[in-house]
């Protein structure tokens, strides 16, 4: 028996996280934004997931939205007859029933896709998302074809005064089974089975060696991860009370994805802050400017090339150097690149709304900023804005470079006090 | 007669209105549809021509002080996502929404708005459909909250197989479909309809492929030729009926395509000359049709335009705004139950010919067309092929015009009113 | 008897043009292991291209010039992009593509709208190739079909035949040692993703067309040819040859038969086949056709 202190931090972290969630509604109180938190939470729950397949087992997946939207299926249907009343089962479990059921088509297909890894099994988790999507709306009888298949989510007896009825209480729904579900996960990610796929991750060859079958090591994790899928699935279902053909799309299956790695792979927390990111790209964004698709395009390929940890990279980088009391050395670099990025940013904002503006028949070419109106349709707006742009590009090299330098010094410092 | 009556009525409903415009107010009207993504530049063109009938109904002062106004909400044809949109519409106030494209999506708003209406008494939301054509929605599903101005799928195959009937030349038939709900209905449609009209008929195929995701159609047009058909019947939209039509023009197959949506935004010019003489279309309006009384309208629409898009589509979205106009003024108020209704039962005049918005479903009953698409008289085609579609030297010409009562089809709805 | 030969042909040619797809695709996974998931947007892009060059001046200058624009897009980003994240893993390049992919299609939406552009067959390929019996062939399918002979012969010549494609061919298996003899491995990485990225926008070219060019035509040919490259064998020209064909043939004919198996009929279930072909090789030979490598 080993003896494991208190983690401190850890708890801090958590308690954290769940005052968050009560919090939350509290703080932003419109519908909408209840809506948005909501979406966030199912998001969260199926990032997680995603991420134990790409994050934890080195899986990438082009099918993960099979899982949940599967779930989803067997649950809208369940709420179904329980609205007949030929089922009596509380709607606080539903997601159970999710999860259950990701996890029976997690045993089917995972099977067959994680039978390779690597490259293949992107390609094969592809397929198997088509094939399924096809399948869909092949099948009206039970998946209700392009229409998909409503349902009321008030059926059956209150549930201690709770009837789901309105959103606030579908909110702290998905919240409980939220933090449940990250507890969870962070747990599984502790036991020998997490660790294994991470070995079989890093060196299948080596975890093979040991004795491992690294083929089993990545069903299990699938079947796993498939579950809570499922159980996003569920939430979503009963949070729109509609599942369709989308819930399986390719289009769910590469938003989760972006969603992950937009937050950050190598972290538990990651795929967390992604989906809070990417919930509010799609919702809010896209009600401001039409170009959202392309600037969540754009920030998901900087993320690429730049920082392939995520944003929780960048933030977790910057802990040692807190921890070591230093961070203010940087203080002022960071600012300075920051400005320069604003910079570019400005400009880039300003050419893709002026393209959008010029492609798009029957918009108005006039534009204004800060309460200078301008046509899109001149030419001096353009110089303006790619000069804005080069500008910011190029302080931006500058700064970035000085971040760098100091930050490589601090860090030199660190090890050589490390060290000595 | 019917029509004077109908003008006194409107005159002294708006003399009333004084007591209503009393004080100035904006009724807002939500816009949901897809403005971003594949599907964008449909949903434009609906909101270009809404919001210059907007334009010209308040213009003309027949509301008073109450001014319409449409607000756009993107839904991105996700059903998803327009509960989403449909949740700020609600938290800004908007009462009244108006959606087309995708019968996915209005199924999904139809069960939301009902859901809504029913939990939160005193603040509905009425649903104005212009384009969904599920027959669901106005049968089995019909609610009091949502009206249709767009004849639905069944019906549109009624008046066609009636035009159909009269054709003595066509003897053998096929049926291609998309693979989900509405390519189903199609079919289903088809067959009942033809077994009952011209017995005589052979259906020799019936195929269903999968939506959007052929992209050689070389295959199922060497199958329509083999079977000898002479006719071709398809619910296909967008890149599946340009792409079938392409490839059974390359491989020379002569047949008549009876199509929904060979019409649609963008599908004219994919197919190109390929579907001159050969594409009919079942619809409720095109520029060329004979004694238009909408010619100005359509012209001023022209006029004002978006430059790449200068066709003018929906009649039926300015026979909405007009009706709509009209209950507010009936109903004396801009509160949905009452502008509800107000539009149940109303007939109006429109600009070809009087319609009704039948009270037992809030299905709009209407006259249709079967037209057909030739090179455009410029192109050397018929000399009444004036107008061309998309600039793409096709032009409609009219087949038959076929009353409101041949597609009337008895509905199965039954309405819970409030 | 005609029907079966018109159906046999309708199969080659959209196998062929498959097959000119997925070479490019196979080409650039072999030899830098990176699975380009724009490859369809650059087909894309070589339909539009070839559209735009169509128009000005004309089908046959389009031929050339769009095929060796989309390359020397693919040469930009390869050197660009893929480079950077290179040293990140093959995950990250992945990745990369991915979200390019994204970026493709949204620029095409801007430049050239969201419907169809009327990009059409040029008037001396327009008609009747022959007749059998009542049926036509076009004469376009017959271009179609000589034009990825051609391209097949070409890439096989080039690969065999000449030096730069026997440093391709030694810098598959042992990079290293190329490098080490002298040849610049990352420009022929460079050259590899330009020419794959070429070899699809010259099937945009013939391809966009014969069937429709619009924003949706990536992600309708997409999903196919990685079935494609996995049937064949990751990595395998021969094996995609084979796979392509097989696949083009066994669609065409799936559509004709009018069996059914619990209410779906085969030909309703033709664009599912694919899908379950690999799924049963994958059971039965995780190799693929003519795939050497496991795992």
């Amino acid at each position: 028996m080993r003896f494991t202190p208190l983690n401190l931090g850890r708890w801090i972290l958590w308690s954290a996280t769940a005052l968050v969630f009560i919090a939350a509604p509290l703080v932003f109180t419109s519908g909408f934004s209840l809506t948005m938190m909501t979406q966030m939470g199912t998001l969260i729950i199926f990032a997680l997931s995603y991420n134990m397949l790409l994050g934890q087992g080195g899986m990438l997946s082009f099918g993960h939205a099979v899982y949940s939207g599967l779930g989803a299926y067997v649950v809208v249907h369940t709420l179904n007859l329980m609205g007949k009343g030929s089922v009596v089962f509380p709607v606080v479990l539903l997601p159970l029933v999710g999860g259950l059921a990701g996890l029976v088509f997690g045993v089917l297909f995972g099977y067959v896709t994680t039978r390779r890894a690597g490259t293949t099994f992107a390609l094969i988790s592809l397929g198997v998302g088509e094939m399924v999507f096809a399948c869909v709306l092949m099948f009206p009888g039970f998946f209700g074809g392009e229409a998909g298949v409503s349902t009321n989510r008030v059926v059956g007896k209150p549930f201690f005064g709770l009837t789901f009825g309105p959103a606030l209480q579908v909110y702290y729904l998905v919240a409980v089974w939220c933090f449940l579900s990250m507890v969870a996960m962070f747990a599984l990610t502790q036991t020998p089975l997490g660790r294994m796929a991470n070995a079989v991750r890093d060196n299948p060859e080596r975890a093979e060696f040991v004795g491992y079958n690294t083929q089993r090591v990545r069903f299990l994790q699938l079947v796993l991860s498939s579950f809570f899928a499922g159980v996003s699935g569920a939430l979503s279902c009963i949070n729109f009370e509609i599942v369709s053909a989308e819930n399986v799309s390719a289009i769910r299956s590469g938003g989760v994805l972006l969603a992950t790695y937009i937050g950050g792979v190598p972290f538990f927390f990651g795929p967390v802050v992604g989906s809070i990111v990417f919930v509010f790209f799609i919702v809010a964004l896209s009600g401001f400017t039409k170009a959202w698709l392309l600037y969540l395009g754009l920030f998901f390929v900087l993320i690429v090339l730049y920082a392939p940890g995520g944003l929780a990279s960048l933030v977790l980088m910057q802990f040692p150097l807190i921890r070591a009391g230093r961070w203010r050395e940087l203080l002022l670099p960071y600012a300075l690149a920051g400005l320069a990025g604003l910079v570019a940013l400005a400009g880039v904002i300003g050419l893709v709304e002026m393209v959008y503006r010029l492609s798009e028949p029957g918009a108005s070419t006039v534009l204004s900023v800060l309460g200078v109106s301008f046509d899109a349709r001149t030419a001096p707006p353009w110089f303006a804005f790619a000069a804005v742009l080069a500008a910011g590009l190029i302080a931006l090299r500058i700064t970035t470079r000085r971040v760098g330098e100091r930050w490589g010094a601090i860090q030199a410092d660190l090890l050589a006090k490390a060290a000595g | 007669m019917v029509q004077r009556i109908i003008r006194a009525a409107a005159l002294a409903a708006a003399v009333s209105l004084v007591s209503l415009g009393a004080q100035a107010q904006t009724v807002k009207v939500a816009y949901i549809d897809p403005l971003s993504g594949p599907f964008a530049q449909t949903g434009e063109q609906g909101l270009a021509e809404f919001r210059f009938a907007v334009d010209q109904i308040n213009k003309s002062g027949r509301l008073g002080k109450v001014k319409l106004e449409v607000v756009p909400f993107d839904n991105k044809v996700s059903p998803q996502e327009s509960l989403n949109q449909l949740k700020r519409v609600i938290d800004e106030g908007i009462r009244y929404i108006t959606q087309g494209n995708s019968s996915a999506v209005a199924g999904a708003l139809l069960e939301a708005v009902n859901r809504h209406n029913e939990r939160n008494p005193g603040k509905e939301i009425l649903y104005l459909n212009y384009a969904a054509v599920d027959p669901a929605y106005t049968n089995e599903k019909c609610s009091f909250w949502h009206f249709r101005f767009d004849a639905n799928s069944d019906m549109k195959m009624e008046s066609l197989t009636t035009y159909m009937a009269g054709q003595k030349n066509i003897k053998k038939v096929y049926l291609i479909n998309q693979d989900y709900s509405f390519g189903h209905a199609v079919k289903k449609a088809a067959r009942e309809m033809l077994a009952r009209k011209r017995p005589d008929v052979q259906i020799v195929g019936d195929d269903l492929h999968p939506l959007g995701k052929v992209s050689d159609f070389a295959p199922y047009v060497a199958k329509i030729k083999a079977s000898g058909a002479d006719s071709v019947i398809t619910g296909n939209w967008g890149i599946d009926m340009s792409l079938l039509v392409k490839a059974g023009k390359d491989a020379g197959l002569n047949v008549d395509w009876y199509t929904y949506y060979a019409g649609g935004l963008g599908t004219p010019t994919a197919m190109g000359e390929a579907a001159a003489g050969k594409v009919k279309i079942i619809a409720e309006y095109h520029s060329n049709v004979e004694n238009n009384k909408a010619a100005k309208w359509d012209a001023d629409y022209r006029k004002q335009a978006p430059k790449g898009n200068p066709d003018f589509y929906f009649l039926r979205g300015k026979i909405m705004w007009d009706m709509f106009a009209k209950a507010i003024l009936q109903a004396k108020s801009v509160e949905p139950k009452a502008v509800a209704l107000a539009l149940e039962g109303m007939r109006h005049d429109a600009e070809l010919g009087e319609v009704e918005m039948r009270k037992s479903d809030h299905q709009l009953i209407q006259p249709l067309y079967v037209l057909t698409l030739e090179k455009s008289a410029a192109k050397g085609g018929p000399k009444n092929a004036k107008i061309e579609m998309e600039n793409s030297g096709l032009a409609p010409i009219t087949n038959a015009r076929l009353e409101g009562y041949t597609s009337a089809t008895p509905t199965s709805c039954q309405m819970k009113r409030p | 008897m005609e029907f079966v030969l018109v159906q046999t042909l309708n199969g080659i040619s959209y196998g062929l043009l498959l097959f000119m797809l997925s070479s490019g695709l196979t080409l650039v996974f072999s030899l830098m292991g990176v699975l380009n998931f724009a490859h369809a947007s650059f087909y894309m892009l070589g339909a539009y291209f070839a559209y735009q060059i169509s128009v000005k001046i004309g089908f046959w200058p389009a031929l050339v010039i769009a095929p060796l624009l989309v390359g020397a897009i693919g040469m930009l980003v390869e050197r660009y992009g893929l480079r950077t994240v290179h040293k990140h893993g093959h995950v990250a390049e992945l990745l990369f593509t991915f979200g390019l992919a994204y970026l493709i299609d949204e620029a095409v939406h801007l430049v050239w709208g969201r419907q169809a552009v009327p990009y059409r067959v040029p008037d001396e390929l327009d008609g009747p190739l022959f007749q059998i019996m009542g049926s036509q062939y076009p004469i376009y399918r017959g271009f179609m079909m000589l034009v990825s002979v051609a391209m097949l012969v070409a890439i096989w010549l080039a690969l065999t035949r000449t030096r730069i494609g026997l440093v391709i061919q030694a810098a598959l298996t042992h990079p290293q040692t190329v490098e080490a003899l002298g040849h610049n491995v990352p420009r022929v990485f460079m050259l590899v993703f330009g020419g794959g990225a070429a070899l699809a926008g010259l099937a945009g070219v013939i391809g966009g067309n014969a069937f429709v060019t619009d924003p949706g035509m990536a992600a309708a040919v997409g999903p196919i040819i990685f079935v494609i490259v996995v049937v064949g064998g990751m990595g395998s020209l021969a094996g995609a040859f084979i796979a392509s064909l097989l696949i083009g043939c066994m669609q065409t004919f799936a559509v004709s038969l009018d069996w059914s198996l619990g209410g779906i009929s085969i030909a309703q279930a033709a664009p599912v086949l694919p899908y379950l072909l690999m799924v049963l090789l994958l059971i039965f030979r995780p190799k693929g056709l003519m795939g050497t490598r496991e795992g």
